[in-house]
This record gives structure tokens, C-alpha cells and sequence, in this order.
């Protein structure tokens, strides 16, 4: 069983009383420690792809398997728990909680864990500290940069140990400079601790840091194939 | 699920980041509270002044009247006939098994002077089972007894009042006193009882033997004729049955038929004051009711505030959804919201309620209580409150949709 399988995904949305096949069989099997770019034109059904997989959306027909649990079919608290146990998200546009401390934000998965708040609280600190964050963990989001936002993003996502990583647009908002910062700090973490990254943009320098990229047209994979990158 | 300190914090930041808005909100629930405490302290005042006159006059009491006269084809009114007298009194207590204690009265007013004061005052002659049936008590000196009425000796106990009208601070125990220019020993002080439900003060009277009163100050044509007869039951369920068998012994030894009407009245006293003690807690009920619609409407506000708040904060929804919060741990975040709204408003409600309270015995001069359980009833419906109108929005939020919410700008 691979890590992350998707069979014959179909997502239908009626627009106006037509059909609109946002997801048209999508069949995609990616591994545990894959770092993985999608792109396509908008429209394409990669960001459908990527709601359902992030289990925020389910299809309306066929299967996805996440770590061996069938996704399809449960119900909104299921899907929250696989959500929180699985999945890490990074957003184009952060989405840390205003008015609340790094520190905070990166705890947030964890209090609905049912983990101690000593254990919130070491975990959060640590993920800080590797972001390179350290001292700044009573900031508000207000208070840091947007590469800085990104970061604390991204030690949110790591902190509850989740193995899946979803990104959108990651660096959507960032200048290139930051851009190239993230980009390498993900590429670090997914050869250093094997996390699994899945990452949707239209940028190719940015799908570059990838070592595979599943190109999305009309609701359907076009094209699947490795990178240069090692 | 989110635990409940992490969940009672998030709400706290919330409400910080809007304090007026949070003030304004609890405001509805601080006057709410506020109006239900004061109201049912007013209530509560007022049936505790009647329950305490009820105490005063003495409990369980029935009060047997004579019939009217008639004069010429008017009818005089109640007493007004000389139907009543000390063997009905004795007979009474002796056939009416429900019955505790008699002591028939006749009474009047009259001038009493002592050394160069006097005082016009009420006069009862009467029998020593008065004090059992008014439940009242010597503050010194002893009461008239069985020997006194039978030598119809000329002795007196005095009220308050008559003390301090003629004695000043003196104690008045074995002065002479004239009424109706007759020497009487006074014997005894009576305890203070005072007003009466009907505003008298019950402390200004004096009790003599019912047999010198008759004899040698109001002078009777009929031997033995009384002018009311004061009837105690053994209890409460008492009184009904006291009723009836001192009317159907009444009408026996007054020889009545079975057409004719009744020559006497029995008037239950104490149901009488019951009544008012009854109307009373209506009243204070009615206040009470009227008060927590402003408890409802201050509810409405929280139930209004909670949904702006929910459409606002769509997006934080939607971030706690994406990173694993179920459908509870938001509901319970907003319900927990309005629970802190409405329970830190009841709180400020009570506070405010017992100063208003307190203000309207000091100002307005009523007698106001404040019970434990109208605190603890005005906490809880708060309490209530918070929970019924904070989970309409709790439930919308936790519907949302997190992509959308995600998306929300």
C-alpha cells in the first residue's frame, strides 16, 4: 500500500444545471518521503485535488487512501481527526490567528490532541527554534515578516509530527529572495526528516525544488514525471 | 476535543479584543439580573413584613362576632347586638375540638390617668388564655388569673405604649392607676408587638379581668355579654373545621333554626392575612416575570453580538477546522463566549441588583430581603441564557465549510 493513493477521483459540481467535472479520474499514488510540485493553469482541478487529499473536501466518487486509512465516505469529525493526525498545511496567505503569539499558533493543532501543555509548549518551542525563530515566539503575526509568517506556518504544520505536508502557493506572497529561503528550507526538511511534501504552484523555479511534477489539465493528470533535482 | 481551560482563554482573548463591545453586550444582562434581584427582593420584603404582622397578631386566629341589631328596619352591622357572651366562650373551647384557646373580649375606650398624665387608650377586658391565643408574653410582673376574674379584682396589665405614655422610663409594677376614675393596680407589662397588618399599634392597650371590666367600667345589660370572642385552632388545616363547629355550637346554644340567619360572625383572621401574604408573592412574582423579559432581551443582544462575531472570525474558523477542530471544539468555543458573557454580566447583575435593593430600603423606606435562592435562580437563568442564545451562532459556526472559510476575506 503506497503512503498516498488516489483511484479514479471524481469531483462534479453543478454550476447553473450543468456539469462541471472539476476532478474528471484523477489516479495518483505517491510514496512516503516524496517531494511533490502540481501545477497546471487555474482551473485545472489542482487545487480540488488538493482539498480533497488535505481532506478538507471529499470527492464525490472514487477512492483516496492516506497512511493506509480510507478516506472516502467518513464523515466531518472523522475527517477533522485524519486532518489533524495526517496533514500539515501551508497556505499562500499564511492563515496564522491574529492577535496571537507564534508560539500560540504553532501549539493550535496540538490542543485539539489532547497533548499536555508542558508537551504543547516543548513541542511549539522546538519547531521555533528549528525555523530559526528563536525569540520570537511571543510576536504576533503582525509583528513578523511575511517570510518569518511563513515559517511559523510551516513549524505549525511540523510541530504535531503530522507525515503529510500540504502547500499552496507557498510563496505566493513573498518576494524571490524570500521565496528561495522557504523553498530551501522545505527541501531541507523533507530529505532531513522524510516528511512528505505535496506543493501546488504555477512558478517552474519553484516546482524545481521538487523531484517530481504532476502537471493538472481539465480535471485530469497530463503529465507525471521526476525532476533533475536530487 | 480542546480542553476546557485552553477553550475558556481563547474566549477571554476574544472578548478583550472587543471590550466595548463586550460591556455593551453585558449590559442587557447586567440590568436583566440586576431588575430580577431588586424586583424579588422588593417581593420578598413586602409578604416578610405581612408574615411577620401575621406572627404579630397571633396565628390560627378566628375572631367570633355578634350579630347586628335592627332598628326600626336598619340593620346596624356587625356587633351591634349583645348576642355573645362568657358561657359561649367556655363552651367553645370545651365542644370545639379543633379549638386550642378562647378568650372572649369586651372592650372600650377610656381615660386612664396616673399621678397628673393621662392617655386615652383601649381597654380589653378579657381572660389570662389571651396570651396563649395572641401568642404574646410578659416583659414584667405577672398576668391577671382564674382568681382575679372570679373576684373581679381590679388589676391591670399595660402595652408598651401605655408605659411609655404615663411612666416614662418608670416601672410601672405596683403603681395605682385610675380608669374611669376606678383604682387599678397595675400587675404586669406586656412585650412589644408592634403595628397591627391594618397600621395599629397593638401596644397601646391595657387587659383587665373580664369580669371587673364588666362589672365596673363599661357596665353590661345582659349578665355575662361580651363583645368578641378570640378562637385559636390547633393549626392551620384547623381553622376550616374551627369554623364550622364553633357556627353549628353557636347555633345550637343560641337556639337559631334552620331558616333563620345566624345572630354572630365568625371571621377568619388568619386566613385573611394569608390572603394579603398570598397577593403579596403574586405581585412579586409578576415583578420578577416582568423583570426577566429584560433578561431575554439581554440575551437577544448576546445572541446578536455571538453571530457578528462568528461572520468576522470565519477565517480563524476555518484555520482551527484545516489543523483538526471538530465540530464540538468550535461550538464549544462560542457557547463558552456567550457563557462568559452572560455569567461575568449575571455576576455584575446581582451586585447591581443588591445595591439597588439596598438603595430603595434606604431611600424609599421598603423593606426589601434578598434571598440566597433569587441569587443563585438570577446565576443559573444567566447561565441559561448565555447557553440557549450562544448556541444558534456556535451551531452556524460550526457548520461553516473550511475551504470557504478559509477563503473568507
Amino acid at each position: 500500500m503506497r503512503f498516498l493513493e488516489t483511484k479514479e477521483l471524481y469531483k462534479i459540481y453543478e454550476v447553473g444545471g450543468q456539469e462541471v467535472h472539476a476532478l474528471d479520474g484523477v489516479s495518483v499514488a505517491i510514496d512516503r518521503g516524496e517531494f511533490v510540485a502540481i501545477m497546471g493553469p487555474s482551473g485545472s482541478g489542482k487545487s480540488t485535488f488538493m482539498n480533497i487529499i488535505g481532506c478538507l473536501d471529499e470527492p464525490t466518487r472514487g477512492d483516496y487512501f492516506l497512511d493506509g486509512i480510507e478516506v472516502a465516505g467518513l464523515d466531518r469529525d472523522e475527517l477533522a481527526e485524519i486532518r489533524n493526525r495526517k496533514v500539515g498545511f501551508v497556505f499562500q496567505g499564511f492563515n496564522l490567528l491574529p492577535r496571537t503569539s507564534a508560539l500560540e499558533n504553532v501549539e493550535l493543532p496540538m490542543l485539539y490532541n489532547n497533548l499536555s501543555a508542558a508537551e504543547r509548549k516543548k513541542r511549539a518551542m522546538d519547531a521555533l527554534r528549528m525555523l530559526g525563530l528563536k525569540g520570537r515566539e511571543q510576536h504576533a503575526p503582525s509583528q513578523l515578516s511575511g517570510g518569518q509568517q511563513q515559517r511559523v506556518a510551516i513549524a505549525r504544520a511540523l510541530a504535531n509530527e503530522a507525515p503529510l505536508l500540504l502547500a499552496d502557493e507557498p510563496t505566493g506572497n513573498l518576494d524571490t529572495k524570500t521565496s528561495v529561503e522557504i523553498m530551501e528550507l522545505l527541501k531541507g526538511l523533507n530529505s532531513a526528516s522524510g516528511i512528505t511534501i505535496v506543493l501546488v504552484t504555477h512558478e517552474p523555479e519553484i516546482a524545481a525544488y521538487s523531484r517530481r511534477i504532476i502537471r493538472f489539465r481539465d480535471g485530469r493528470v497530463q503529465s507525471d514525471e521526476a525532476t533533475g533535482s536530487s | 476535543m480542546i480542553s476546557l481551560p485552553s477553550t475558556i482563554k481563547i474566549s477571554f482573548r476574544a472578548l478583550r479584543v472587543n471590550k466595548m463591545r463586550s460591556v455593551l453586550t453585558m449590559l442587557g444582562i447586567i440590568i436583566g439580573v440586576g431588575a430580577v434581584i431588586a424586583m424579588l427582593a422588593v417581593g420578598a420584603g413586602a409578604s416578610h413584613r405581612i408574615s411577620g404582622q401575621i406572627a404579630s397578631m397571633g396565628s390560627n386566629l378566628l375572631l367570633v362576632l355578634p350579630g347586628s341589631m335592627t332598628a326600626g328596619g336598619l340593620r346596624l352591622g356587625a356587633g351591634t347586638r349583645a348576642t355573645l357572651n362568657i358561657g359561649d366562650a367556655e363552651t367553645i373551647v370545651k365542644e370545639c375540638p379543633a379549638v386550642t384557646a378562647v378568650a372572649p373580649i369586651l372592650n372600650g375606650a377610656a381615660q386612664v390617668v396616673y399621678g397628673d398624665s393621662n392617655w386615652a387608650t383601649a381597654i380589653f377586658g378579657t381572660m389570662p388564655e389571651i396570651l396563649t391565643v395572641r401568642d404574646w408574653n410578659l416583659a414584667s410582673g405577672r398576668f391577671f388569673n382564674d382568681q382575679d376574674i372570679r373576684n373581679a379584682t381590679k388589676v391591670a396589665v399595660l402595652g408598651q405604649t401605655v408605659v411609655g405614655s404615663l411612666f416614662g422610663n418608670m416601672d410601672p409594677v405596683g403603681s395605682i392607676i385610675r380608669i374611669k376614675k376606678v383604682p387599678f393596680t397595675v400587675i404586669g407589662v406586656l412585650e412589644s408587638k408592634g403595628q397591627s397588618a391594618m397600621g395599629q399599634d397593638q401596644d397601646d392597650i391595657i387587659y383587665i379581668p373580664i369580669s371587673t371590666a364588666q362589672k365596673k367600667i363599661f357596665g353590661v345589660t345582659i349578665p355575662g355579654m361580651v363583645r368578641s370572642i378570640l378562637v385559636k385552632a390547633g393549626s392551620s388545616d384547623d381553622l376550616t373545621a374551627s369554623e364550622r363547629q364553633i357556627t353549628e355550637l353557636l347555633r345550637q346554644r343560641h337556639r337559631i333554626g334552620e331558616q333563620q340567619e345566624n345572630d354572630f360572625t365568625v371571621r377568619n383572621l388568619t386566613q385573611i392575612m394569608q390572603a394579603a401574604e398570598e397577593s403579596s408573592r403574586v405581585m412579586a412574582l409578576l415583578l420578577g416575570a416582568v423583570a426577566s423579559v429584560s433578561l431575554l432581551v439581554g440575551g437577544i443582544g448576546i445572541m446578536n453580538i455571538m453571530l457578528v462575531s462568528v461572520t468576522e472570525r470565519t477565517r480563524e474558523i476555518g484555520i482551527r477546522m484545516a489543523v483538526g477542530a471538530k465540530t464540538w471544539d468550535i461550538r464549544f468555543q462560542f457557547i463558552i463566549e456567550a457563557l462568559t458573557l452572560s455569567l461575568t454580566g449575571g455576576i455584575l447583575g446581582i451586585l447591581l441588583g443588591i445595591a439597588a435593593s439596598e438603595a430603595l430600603s434606604a431611600l424609599a423606606q421598603w423593606p426589601t430581603v434578598i434571598s440566597s435562592l433569587s441569587i443563585l435562580l438570577a446565576f443559573g437563568f444567566s447561565g441559561l441564557v448565555g447557553i440557549f442564545f450562544g448556541f444558534y451562532p456556535a451551531y452556524k459556526a460550526s457548520r461553516l465549510n473550511p475551504i470557504e472559510a478559509l477563503r473568507y476575506e
